[in-house]
């Protein structure tokens, strides 16, 4: 376990560049979601104010 | 031959679903070559000869580097079509590219910082690939803030497309740099048309992790592809439609 945590010296290093990409994949699916939701609730609050049933 | 591919992918409601039905696909294949990817190279990739276990950074340095070029290139192909064909799908697609790309770019950046820390001795350097590295992240800072500029979608939509057209010329420049200039950083490894001078053991995970990564980002341009087009419809028609699937 030791070993890997280490990656031969290189794991004070190695590890950080893991976490910011995975940081990065995980906050690009957080926002994609939350803006899609956004647009639909704005779309159906549109519908709504138009008069038509959502 | 017909084109009525071509208009319908122009058409609002048929992007929103069929993005909508891609989306799922590219996710979980992108998913998957991920986690496989970098756990082989991470943990059974052989050890370079050089960098020993540092250069397991490339599977997650070399495909972030590789997304920021390539959704630069996307972004600024899909602003081309919408100024020219006036396309409004197109727009909407340069719009959803723009967070992606830039995002992927600071990834590729800081990854580059932490790899170049032990192996050059220092974390940045003024060189040619990394200036005009960092020159990409700005583009695309400055494409979304022009457009956050502009309260007038189609507007934004053109002052935007205009820059993204202009800052492509940095795309070749960031991938030659190390071919033109005397770089700090090292060549491709990898190539489509010339010499690949990497061993497959540690190939394959690259590979693996590069597709993944772009699986990926095409599932999350889709969601923001999908979430762009329903904020510009105003038709209450197809809203209806689809909110209601």
């Amino acid at each position: 376990m030791s070993h890997y945590l280490d990656m031969g010296k290189y794991g004070i290093y190695l590890w950080p560049a893991y976490g910011v990409t995975l940081l990065v994949v995980i906050l690009n699916i957080v926002w994609a979601r939350q803006l899609l939701a956004r647009s639909q609730a704005d779309a159906r609050r549109r519908l709504l104010s138009s008069g038509g049933p959502a | 031959m017909a084109w009525t591919w071509f208009h319908r992918l122009g058409s609002p409601p048929y992007i929103y679903r069929l993005a909508g039905r891609l989306t799922p696909w590219f996710g979980w294949i992108g998913g998957l070559l991920l986690v496989a990817g970098l756990f082989d190279g991470l943990f059974i990739a052989p050890p370079d000869y050089q960098q020993g276990d540092g250069f397991r950074m490339i599977y997650v340095h070399v495909p972030t580097a590789w997304l920021s070029l390539m959704v630069y290139t996307a972004m600024a192909v899909a602003a081309a079509t919408g100024l020219i064909w006036r396309i409004k799908v197109a727009h909407a697609l340069a719009a959803s590219c723009a967070p992606v790309g830039a995002s992927f770019t600071a990834a590729a950046l800081v990854t580059g910082m932490l790899f170049g820390k032990p192996m050059w001795g220092t974390y940045w350097v003024w060189d040619p690939r990394l200036t005009f590295e960092l020159l990409l992240l700005i583009l695309f800072l400055g494409y979304m803030g022009l457009r956050a500029a502009f309260d007038d979608t189609q507007r934004a939509d053109r002052a935007s497309a205009v820059l993204a057209v202009v800052g492509v010329v940095n795309v070749p420049i960031v991938h030659f740099s190390v071919v033109w200039w005397n770089s700090l950083h090292q060549g491709s490894s990898v190539s489509l048309f010339g010499k690949t001078t990497i061993y497959y053991t540690m190939l394959i995970p690259l590979m693996m992790s590069m597709l993944g990564f772009t699986c990926y980002c095409a599932a999350i341009v889709l969601v923001r592809l999908r979430a762009e087009v329903l904020r510009r419809e105003r038709t209450a028609s197809w809203l209806r439609e689809a909110l209601s699937a």
